[in-house]
């Protein structure tokens, strides 16, 4: 082992011996400042303008066309434009179990954006976490993923950036604690956790294949939510897209597992999903309605195919086993169920299938982390509206209707009725729940006139 | 003076049905579109979401849906002999207001005309002699069924219509309306399942010779994707159509069908709580040059734009026209003079009827669950020595079971106490009504124009409502209910209410809001207000929408005529009118 390398791997454990200990000693207000983040899952038409619009004949109409459609794969828009903000124009805070961090403005001003920067500090950004003066990004920006895209796109990205019009706009300064607001730290955490590296191509797998996987685990970076994170923020690579938490949502399971992944879904469902945001299994709401909406759904079908055949290759996660509900839990559950439910999703739960999803098999609802379907039941969710397929569908919210008990035993319901399976959920999940989404007790008046109580 | 607003292609004056069309097919052909729209903004899941209870006394009695008569309102008189009041309470007609306009709270009943509707006044004097039609001003449209017909297929593919054909393309389909006109194309989804009561009604009507089909229904009877993506549920039979927005998704609305579609549009603007006043014309007066409109802070300003289209509800499209001076106002005295002229209604007929023996259960409900004939509509039948022409569609409908509009009880039963609990406890679920859709025929006296005494809250002179049904139509609806009462006999009803109806008309109970007519469409400037293009004979920059072009009313619902009338603008818009702008019929 050279001088070198050891005096880089003794900086990266002191490092990370400081980020655990701040993590231990301000755990509580640490954790407080993580809340949903501000984005809107529905874009704009100025937005949709800018990343589907027509892009006029000239000489280098076709670099702009390939960077655009590629800065739309990576869905840069989505981060790097706040509530409200001009697109890519940066502002919006991302709640990170650290703090607060700011995506910063990339359209082409010059002061305020990256209208200066040159390819190669594009690149370096791109796939090592390094702005043009040489200062670590935090990982909240994908590098650990991008770091596979080729030098080839990652100019296009740029050259179409520089189209984009000037905001001149500067995002607040991050909100992180010590030392995570110290950027060399984050040399530290490269140096334990960040591999770069380009894409290689399987020669065993088919071309579409490997097309497959430069987008999802490169500029498409699924994996930055859907892999568990370890407790520095690292993806945690023996469990490799098996699903993760994010901000009150969970990222289900990607792998073959049938219960919890993409086991009963074909290649046809997959693109079906990304393209229109709906298929006969579920709808995307939360992150991944963004996702779909400013991303995949603007994507070609022969990309998403590669994406969707890449996806349907990763082995099954481990079948955990789940504890058996409570009798007395289905019975209420099932109550609820039938008034609160029904209506959309029907008595057998069977839905209609791209506006209300079928229950039975449902992936969201037998996710390990139940924290997915609780968000849905109390604050609903809106499946993404996209050029395809623009209905607003939306489930309401429940956290009105129904208290913490009721939310955890219509969920338990939901994940073990019909042939389903998957851990009871606590009371204390809903609790929980309730307020890290910041939602009121149910209405009094509510509860009066409710039956049994 | 008003702000000077960013000009545009085309300015929609509110945005219902019609306006959500004119949006839809306009930007598609690039045309920068912008819709004012004089209420708020309301979508399905943020407006109507299931968890809302459907309460009967908000939205129902309380107007929760409806036009705020405290803001806009009109005055009402029988005749010219009358003096007009202004109307303080919603009554017969139940208009819209906000984005989706009435599309929201209606039943989803969607009908096309008979053929010879568009002739109704040469086709009756040509069968019945001049005298048939010597008492009414009702006059042919200067469009056919023919004309219309692709029309009418591309609405009901938009809303996913589920009936039974029974006539496609000249051949007479069994279960469906053999009365009908071709259709090029079956409906896109397969009818409701029926009930009970319209079961037993289409078995007593099959019995009797008639011809009982499932009613064409905007409440879906399965999952459907339109041609512009929006998708429609399966409907719930939850009984909560009319005069309730629907958070199912199964009702055909501007919402669940075009405007998601159009709000993804760069081309397209839609601004709320914006109140057109007038439409502005160059100083020739030839030319519209924008329209004049209040936001909600009270500011005016002036909208450039280079096509008018008014796309509100029929009585504020009138209201505008004469406010702004476009055409010339009908003149009851003199019989000359367009806007305002031929305003007609529906007549409404209904016959109650109760059992002893069976349980209907009419909560199991949808706004267009119903078995029809259509043997009585129209000229399908002979009307030698009736002394009346027109005719209405018998409907078993069964639009749920609100407990305080539809607590029937049998004619004698006390109106309160003891005897009148036990009755509506009886009878709750063993009762159902009889639906008899008439037409409306125009007459010399019953028309639209500025009130000469009231004044709405802007200064402007209120539209005055001058209306009473003829003796035509009152024949008309004793004649065909009498013919439900019989269906409704032979159903084996323990006791059967004729409720024909009978003048004067009143506009306190509800009847229907199928008001129509005052801006009607024509072949020439001297007996209409617009062209068979709904363009303005005067301004040709100026479009008009809705049930006002109707020259009289036929015996069914409005909606799915004056969608196809729209789809049918803006057609010649886009293939013709901005090639070469200018009239697109010479007067």
């Amino acid at each position: 082992m050279s001088a070198g390398r050891v005096a880089r791997r003794s900086l990266a454990v002191i490092g990370i011996l400081i980020v655990l200990l701040i993590i231990v000693v301000a755990g509580t207000w640490i954790w407080a400042m993580d809340y949903p983040r501000e984005a809107t899952i529905e874009p704009t038409p100025a937005t949709l303008s800018i990343l589907a619009g027509p892009i006029p004949d000239g000489p280098q109409a076709a670099l702009l066309r390939r960077g655009r459609y590629l800065a739309v794969a990576g869905d840069c828009v989505s981060c790097h434009t706040r509530k409200g903000g001009a697109p890519f124009a940066g502002g919006l805070g991302l709640g990170t179990p650290f703090g607060l961090i700011y995506s910063p403005n990339i359209t082409s001003d010059a002061d305020t954006g990256i209208g200066n920067w040159t390819p190669d500090q594009f690149y370096r950004a791109l796939t090592h976490g390094v702005d043009d003066e040489g200062h670590h990004l935090y990982p909240a920006f994908p590098y650990p993923w991008f770091t596979r895209v080729s030098r080839a796109d990652s100019d296009a990205i740029l050259a179409w950036l520089k189209t984009v019009p000037a905001v001149h706009y500067t995002a607040p300064g991050n909100r992180l604690p010590f030392p995570a607001d110290i950027r060399l730290s984050l040399a530290a955490w490269n140096g334990m956790f960040f591999r770069p590296g380009r894409f290689i191509a399987d020669p065993n797998r088919s071309p579409e294949w490997n097309r497959g996987a430069y987008f999802v685990n490169g500029l498409g970076h699924c994996g930055a939510c859907h892999t568990p994170l370890n407790l520095v923020g690292a993806a945690e690579r023996n469990r490799f897209l098996q699903g993760s938490n994010l901000n009150q949502w969970v990222a289900p399971d990607l792998t073959g597992n049938a219960r919890t992944g993409l086991g009963r879904w074909s290649v046809d469902d997959i693109v079906e999903y990304l393209r229109t945001g709906r298929n006969a299994h579920a709808n995307a709401s939360g992150p991944m309605a963004e996702v779909v909406a400013y991303s995949t759904s603007l994507l070609t079908d022969s990309d998403l195919r590669a994406a969707a055949i890449y996806l349907k290759s990763l082995p099954a996660s481990a079948d955990t086993a789940a504890a058996a509900p409570d009798a007395a839990a289905m019975r209420r559950g099932a109550a609820i169920f039938s008034d609160a439910c029904a209506s959309c999703h029907l008595a057998d739960g069977s839905g209609q299938p791209r506006l209300f999803p079928p229950l039975p098999g449902s992936a969201v609802a037998q996710q390990k982390d139940p924290a997915g379907l609780i968000h849905l039941i109390l604050a609903g969710g809106r499946t993404a509206p996209t050029p395809t397929r623009p209905a607003p569908l939306a489930m309401p919210s429940f956290a009105w209707k129904l208290d913490d008990q009721e939310t955890a035993d219509v969920a338990t319901y939901v994940r073990n009725a019909w042939g389903n399976r998957a851990a009871p959920v606590p009371e204390s999940a809903a609790a929980h729940m309730r307020k890290a989404l910041r939602l009121a007790a149910p209405l009094a008046i509510e509860r009066n006139r409710a039956p049994n109580r | 003076m008003a702000a000077r607003e960013k000009p545009v292609d085309v300015v929609l004056v509110g945005f219902g049905w019609t306006g959500a069309i004119m949006a839809q097919q306009l930007c598609d052909a690039g045309m920068n579109v912008l819709a004012l729209e004089r209420a708020s903004a309301r979508s399905t899941p943020v407006n109507w979401a299931p968890t809302f209870d459907q309460d009967e006394l908000r939205y129902r009695w309380r107007d929760h849906l409806f036009q705020n008569v405290a803001y806009s309102t009109l005055t009402f008189r029988n005749n010219v002999g009358q003096q007009a009041l202004p109307m303080r309470k919603l009554g017969a007609f139940l208009p819209g207001t906000g984005v989706g306009g009435a599309g929201i709270h209606w039943n989803g009943q969607i009908w096309r005309f008979l053929p010879t509707d568009f002739k109704t006044r040469s086709h009756n004097q040509q069968r019945y002699g001049a005298a048939a039609v010597a008492d009414l001003t009702v006059q042919d449209w200067p469009v056919t069924y023919e004309d219309l017909e692709p029309y009418y297929a591309m609405f009901d593919k938009v809303c996913g219509v589920s009936g039974k054909a029974g006539n496609l393309r000249g051949a007479v389909q069994p279960g469906g309306n053999p009365f009908e006109g071709a259709r090029s194309e079956d409906y896109p989804t397969p009818p409701l399942p029926m009930t009970y009561a319209p079961t037993l009604f289409a078995q007593a009507a099959e019995s009797m010779g008639y011809h009982p089909f499932p009613h064409p229904a905007g409440n879906l009877s399965q999952p459907y994707t339109n041609p512009l993506g929006m998708q429609l549920g399966k409907c719930t039979f939850c009984g909560f159509c009319e005069k309730f927005g629907c958070g199912n998704y199964s009702k055909a609305s501007p919402q669940t069908t075009i405007i998601p579609y159009v709000l993804q549009k760069s081309n397209f603007e839609l601004r709320t709580d914006c109140d057109v006043l007038k439409v502005e014309r160059t100083a020739d007066g030839r030319q519209a040059t924008g329209v004049t409109y209040v936001d909600s802070d009270g500011t005016e300003h002036f909208q450039p734009a280079q096509i008018v289209i008014l796309t509100a509800f029929q009585l504020h499209n009138v209201h505008l026209m004469l406010l702004s001076g476009i055409g010339k106002p009908y003149d009851p005295k003199t019989g000359e003079g367009v806007v305002g002229k031929n305003y007609c209604y529906q007549t409404m007929g209904s016959v109650d009827v109760f059992f002893e023996d069976k349980l209907l259960n009419p909560f199991i409900g949808a706004g267009a669950l119903a078995s029809v004939i259509d043997d009585y509509n129209g000229d399908n039948f002979d009307h030698g020595g009736l002394g009346f022409i027109g005719g209405a569609y018998i409907a078993a409908l069964v639009t749920g079971a609100r407990p305080i509009e539809m607590t029937r009880v049998p004619d004698g039963v006390p109106k309160w106490g003891l005897k009148w609990k036990q009755a509506a406890a009886h009878y709750f679920l063993r009762n159902f009504s009889l639906s008899v859709h008439g037409s409306n025929y125009a007459q010399a006296g019953n028309y639209l124009d500025l009130d000469p005494t009231y004044r709405d809250h802007f200064g402007r002179p209120m539209l005055r409502m001058t209306f009473d049904f003829t003796p035509n139509d009152l024949k008309m609806s004793a004649y065909v209910t009498d013919k439900a009462a019989d269906i409704a006999r032979r159903m084996g009803a323990s006791s059967v209410h004729p409720k024909p109806r009978k003048g004067p008309f009143d506009i306190v109970p509800y009847q229907t809001t199928h008001t129509i007519g005052g801006t009607m469409m024509g072949d020439n400037p001297t007996n209409s207000v617009v062209n068979r293009y709904s363009q303005s004979w005067d301004v040709p920059n100026l479009f008009v929408t809705g049930a006002g072009l109707f020259p009289q009313n036929a015996g069914y619902n409005p909606t799915g005529t004056l969608a196809a009338l729209a789809y049918m603008t803006a057609d010649a818009i886009k293939s013709r009118y901005i090639k070469a702008a200018g009239p697109l019929v010479q007067a």
